[in-house]
């Protein structure tokens, strides 16, 4: 149980940006979610929906942001207090840019359904559920301050590149057989790209997490 | 122990091995061992009668004017132990001076407070003293402001100038150490800055220790910390490791405010 602060209301500041973290990350969850339906149920209206909602992704990392900078200049934090708040300042970062990978998804979408469907869409929800999930354990962990589960998600990024570049190597073959193919294809490999730049964020911020925790910064070495 | 040039701790000033200081029956300071890098800044911080200022007051025998305390341990300053009862402690404080909380300028002129660790030495050459008190000044980043009233009474200066005649006045001597106990806690966060900026300026040619209560003012000056608690050495490393990934709880929860 971590301990609290003399000054009750520096707590209270600290509290208010993980939960406006954690209301980010649960809009940016439904991002994805929806995008991926609105894909396979092929609803328009619903990828609208969704690119409209990104501006509430984009207006709390605002809020986050400056409420960091508050934090900074008048707590001057320490130690894991600093990490959290620089870890935050770029979690949100992420975040966002997140909601904009959705964003586009959702534009490819719309573009697909003024088409006939190219083929079922089996590797891509699976593929969409899987970057979904590796936001939410990434945010899980970041709330937890859980190292192992951190390490977990990292170590799934390596899934999602081998199932993106199995996706498009799928849709070059339908491209080859058929140039009519090509636009809706193109497309679609758009959208697995999308995904696994998400699943890039996803592992960006688990190791912000392992940062925040341990103190070790473990980006751009290797796991073992 | 090599020398390093890349890692200051290779080349200390002062060591302090299995050091116990006990005010009559009670102990406040437990077994302290650290080394003071030469020429750097260290930083002792720690909630308040942890022995910071004890510890400090070891290095120049401040607490030689305290009845019933006692000593036990190691301090060396290059390599000469200064705990010895046989020790002159007059030639000791004149290798390690020291700026105290409440600046205490005599009462007498800028230019005397400066020249006065010389002439109690026997100095009295003009020529001499003239340019210690030039340097001295220059040295505590004071010498714009008083150059021209040089005879004035030091006791007409406001509080953040006469700590800073108090460290000219500890630098005339050319000490190898210079001891600060809480130098800024009487001074406005501008004096303060000026203290701060002076002290970044004298590890050139001096090794800086300070006590501070002042956690944030630990992180800004200093390049080494040392974190004490109940009178014992709870941390002890680089000040940017300190205060952004320390290895003791203890020492987290005290930087980060969580007690003190």
């Amino acid at each position: 149980m971590e301990r609290e602060h003399i000054i009750k209301q520096y707590d209270a500041e600290l509290n208010e940006i993980r939960t406006l973290l954690l209301e980010m990350g649960g809009k940016v969850e439904a991002m994805i979610s929806n995008s991926i339906k609105s894909l396979v149920d092929r609803d328009s209206q619903l990828a609208e929906r969704t690119i409209l909602s990104d501006h509430e992704i984009n207006h709390l990392e605002v809020v986050i942001d400056e409420k960091c900078l508050e934090v900074l200049a008048r707590r001057q934090p320490a130690a894991r207090d600093l990490r959290f708040i620089t870890l935050a300042l770029k979690i949100v970062t992420d975040l966002e840019r997140i909601g904009d990978q959705c964003g586009s998804i959702c534009s490819r979408v719309k573009e697909l359904n003024e088409e006939p469907p190219l083929k079922p869409y089996i590797d891509l929800p699976r593929l969409a559920e899987f970057t979904s999930r590796m936001v939410q354990e990434s945010l899980d962990a970041f709330v937890r301050g859980d190292e192992q589960l951190a390490i977990r998600v990292c170590e799934n990024d390596q899934f999602v590149d081998d199932l993106n570049v199995q996706i498009q190597r799928e849709l070059l073959t339908f491209m080859m057989e058929d140039p009519s193919s090509i636009s809706r294809a193109l497309r679609l490999n758009y959208i697995s790209k999308y995904l696994e730049r998400i699943a890039d964020h996803a592992t960006n911020v688990a190791e912000m997490v392992i940062f925040m925790v341990k103190g070790k910064d473990i980006r751009h070495t290797t796991f073992s | 122990m090599d020398l390093d040039i890349t890692n200051p701790l290779s080349d200390p000033v002062l060591e302090i091995a299995g050091l116990n200081l006990y005010y009559g029956a009670s102990p406040a300071l437990r077994d302290i061992a650290l080394s003071i890098p030469r020429k750097q800044v260290t930083a002792f911080i720690g909630p308040s009668g942890c022995g910071k200022s004890t510890l400090l007051r070891c290095f120049n025998r401040m607490n030689d004017l305290l009845d019933n305390v006692r000593i036990e341990g190691s301090i060396k300053l290059d390599g000469d132990e200064i705990t010895s009862p046989a020790l002159d402690v007059i030639s000791l404080r004149r290798r390690v001076g020291m700026v105290f909380q409440q600046s205490n300028p005599f009462p007498k002129s800028i230019y005397e407070n400066i020249v006065y660790g010389l002439r109690i030495a026997g100095v009295n050459d003009k020529k001499t003293l003239d340019e210690t008190v030039e340097r001295s000044l220059k040295g505590a980043a004071i010498w714009d402001e008083v150059k021209d009233r040089l005879q004035d009474s030091a006791l007409g200066l406001s509080g953040g100038q006469a700590q800073r005649i108090c460290i000219a006045r500890a630098i005339a001597v050319n000490p190898e150490i210079i001891l600060m106990d809480e130098p800024c806690s009487a001074l406005d966060p501008i004096a303060t800055a000026k203290i701060e900026e002076l002290i970044n300026e004298l590890k050139d040619l001096y090794t800086v220790v300070i006590v501070t209560h002042n956690m944030q003012q630990a992180a800004r000056v200093s390049d080494y910390t040392a974190f004490l608690y109940l009178g014992e050495l709870v941390e002890y490393g680089e000040t940017k490791k300190i205060f952004t990934n320390p290895d003791n709880r203890h020492t987290e929860d005290y930087i980060t405010g969580r007690f003190g």
